[in-house]
């Protein structure tokens, strides 16, 4: 974050989606252990698991566009020893899926993985059809199940090593959009353990995903007017990381949380229940309405859902007038 | 697969190197009244349960883990060990029946059925119990998982084979076909579907409800080897299933096994009230003594 005294003015790079990370990831998996074992259901090219199927053809199945029997699948793969990861569009890989996710998976607590791209309504122009806005709160009603939301392509790459050395069922939601780059390749990622930016003790933005990169320009524009704010990138929803909400809960007195996925049941719900549990302070939610979105650029949708930086602000001052 | 197996003899069952084995026949259909006589007193115990599901499916049960499978009752864990998985997770008294008998779990703990804390969940639940395979209960998902199995068998270059149990209403679900295509398109010639086509489902005759023949057609017409027997009769079942086990066609199998819902109990036979009802008291002892009397 390159900031000058007199002009705090934070610029984020782009860099490639996480979804491309994801699939590099699997590659450097795939080639390290012979166990892996990777299925996708006809969007192999769209969540990048054909970077894989490139690679190692005769680990890779294509299930069709079927995904109900391809978590099955994976869990029968599971169940005799294999390392599975499987994918498609968030929307498909949990909605259809969740029955099989629940008998199949999380119930025999089977180590089976699973990633869904295009989380979210950032993917644009395919509209709500295609856009994920409840994966999170789905796969969290799971139990036992993981629930990573990496923030860039490094977050990304470095979550599916964590999965695949992680003894559980894991979902990772990935994005179609580029993403903006907020760490480096040395940085390092624990599952639930989050990435704090800043000491600031005015107000703690909680936020995962793309809504980071936003965070953090909410951050710099807060610094301009003087509020110090700290950014909680919490790319492990669960299980989550309670004592950065606790320490953030009594040394800020006041939360935002800020995704890119409905109110009801997301990132919020459970920082909330955090803060609840440990130290209540107020709280302000930057999140998908109880509505689906639209077709638009990704920009647009981000914009008009009320997903990008200024509504992070505007939720911040209106937290801070609450704060005792 | 340990070598002490050999030597241990129980209930007329020879421990073999490939698991317990039942020679003869007259000794199978003995062991398949008893168990018969376990669904009734188990579910009768439990006051909830699925009688008539249960007892369909005791010859073909008692043919797969007296004759078919291969496994070992003290190692459920082998890694080469034949897989099956009961799809139609409401069948469970009779697999836990017959587990009892082929010394997975102690019979002393078949009366706990249902109850608080007991291994013997209301449906499979493999938590509790490793000698399952797959934890079932949401008809419709047994297929694929066993399609997963015969996939890991082939990756690991292993010779087991995955035995699948659906039901006749069960097929209803579309993932079941989701799988029909799956499987023969890889060749899974190590797996093998048996449908215990009793023609019952839980509101009624499966015909009355939505008709799933022709299933033979159905699935050979999907790529797989379809196959009918009547599903009480050993001399059908063994060795349909042997063919199976044995199958190089480079296809995988579905045996539709005709069979009678709530059979050997004749107020229950073909009477769909018995789907998930449990007998009262004075039933089960009814029950129980024309099971004895057909000794
Ligand atoms: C997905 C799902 N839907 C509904 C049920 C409730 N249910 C339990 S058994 C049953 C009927 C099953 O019929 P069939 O497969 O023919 O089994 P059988 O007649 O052998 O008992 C139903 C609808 C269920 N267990 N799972």
């Amino acid at each position: 974050m390159a900031t000058t005294p007199t002009r705090p003015k934070f610029e984020l790079k782009m860099g490639p989606a996480t979804r491309e990370a994801y699939g590099q990831a699997l590659v450097e998996l795939g080639t390290k252990n012979p166990n892996l074992v990777v299925l996708d259901a006809d969007l192999a090219k769209s969540t990048f698991s054909a970077k894989f199927q490139e690679k190692f053809p005769e680990r890779f199945f294509t299930c069709g566009i079927a995904e109900a029997n391809m978590v099955s699948i994976s869990s029968g793969l599971a169940l005799c020893g294999k390392l599975t990861f499987a994918s498609s569009f968030a929307v498909f890989l949990c909605d259809k899926g969740y029955d099989q996710m629940r008998t199949c998976v999380a119930y025999p607590r089977v180590n089976a993985k699973f990633c869904g791209s295009h989380g979210g309504i950032s993917i644009g122009e395919d509209g709500p059809s295609q856009q994920s806005v409840e994966d999170i709160a789905l796969m969290c009603a799971l139990d036992g199940f993981t629930v990573l939301v990496p923030s860039d392509e490094f977050c990304a790459r470095a979550l599916v090593h964590r999965m695949a050395e992680h003894n559980g069922p894991v979902y990772m939601r990935t994005g179609r959009a580029k993403a903006p780059i907020i760490y480096s390749a040395q940085d390092s990622f624990e599952i639930g353990k989050a990435k704090v930016h800043g000491d600031g003790r005015d107000v703690a933005i909680v936020a995962c995903g793309l809504e980071v990169g936003y965070a953090l320009q909410a951050q710099a524009q807060l610094e301009e007017e003087g509020i110090r704010a700290r950014v909680i990138d919490m790319h492990t929803i669960k299980p989550l990381d309670e004592a950065a909400i606790a320490k953030a809960a009594s040394e800020c007195g006041a939360i935002v949380s800020a995704e890119e996925h409905l109110l009801d049941g997301g990132l919020g719900a459970h920082v909330a229940q955090a803060v609840a549990k440990s130290r209540p302070v107020p709280m302000e939610f930057v999140a998908i309405q109880d509505t689906y979105a639209e077709s638009g650029t990704p920009d647009q949708l981000m914009e008009k859902y009320g997903l990008t930086a200024p509504y992070i602000v505007k939720a911040v001052r209106s937290v801070l007038k609450r704060k005792s | 697969m340990s070598a002490t197996l050999v030597t241990k003899v129980t209930n007329n069952v020879k421990l073999t190197p490939a698991g317990p084995r039942i020679e003869s026949t007259a000794e199978l259909k003995r062991l398949a009244n008893r168990v018969r006589i376990e669904i009734i007193k188990m579910i009768g115990a439990a006051a909830s349960g699925h009688p008539g599901g249960s007892l369909s499916e005791v010859e073909l049960l008692a043919a797969l883990y007296f004759r078919v499978l291969r496994h070992d009752p003290s190692n459920p864990t082998w890694r080469e060990r034949d897989r099956f998985i009961l799809s139609k997770g409401h069948g469970c008294p009779a697999l836990y029946a017959i587990l009892a008998e082929a010394g997975y779990i102690d019979p002393a703990l078949l009366p706990t059925l249902r109850k608080l804390g007991s291994p013997l969940q209301g449906h499979p639940d493999k938590r509790m119990l490793p000698a399952l395979e797959a934890s079932t209960g949401s008809l419709g998902q047994g297929i694929s998982v066993g399609i997963g199995m015969a996939l890991a068998a082939r990756l690991d270059k292993l010779d087991y084979h995955t035995f699948v149990m659906v039901g006749d209403g069960e097929i209803q679900e579309g993932q079941n076909w989701e799988a029909a295509m799956f499987a023969p398109y890889h060749k899974l010639q190590n797996l093998t579907v048996i449908v215990d086509c009793n023609r019952q489902q839980l509101d009624g005759f499966t015909k009355d409800i939505l008709a799933v023949d022709p299933l033979p057609a159905k699935f050979s017409s999907f790529g797989w080897n379809a196959v009918e027997i009547d599903g009480h009769n050993f001399d059908e079942v063994i060795p349909a299933l042997e063919n199976a086990r044995a199958n190089s066609s480079g296809k995988p199998t579905a045996i539709i096994a005709h069979t009678v819902k709530g059979k050997g109990v004749s107020f229950m036979e073909n009477n769909p009230k018995w789907h998930g009802v449990a007998p009262k008291p004075e039933e089960v002892a009814a029950a129980v003594k024309e099971l004895e009397s057909a000794k």
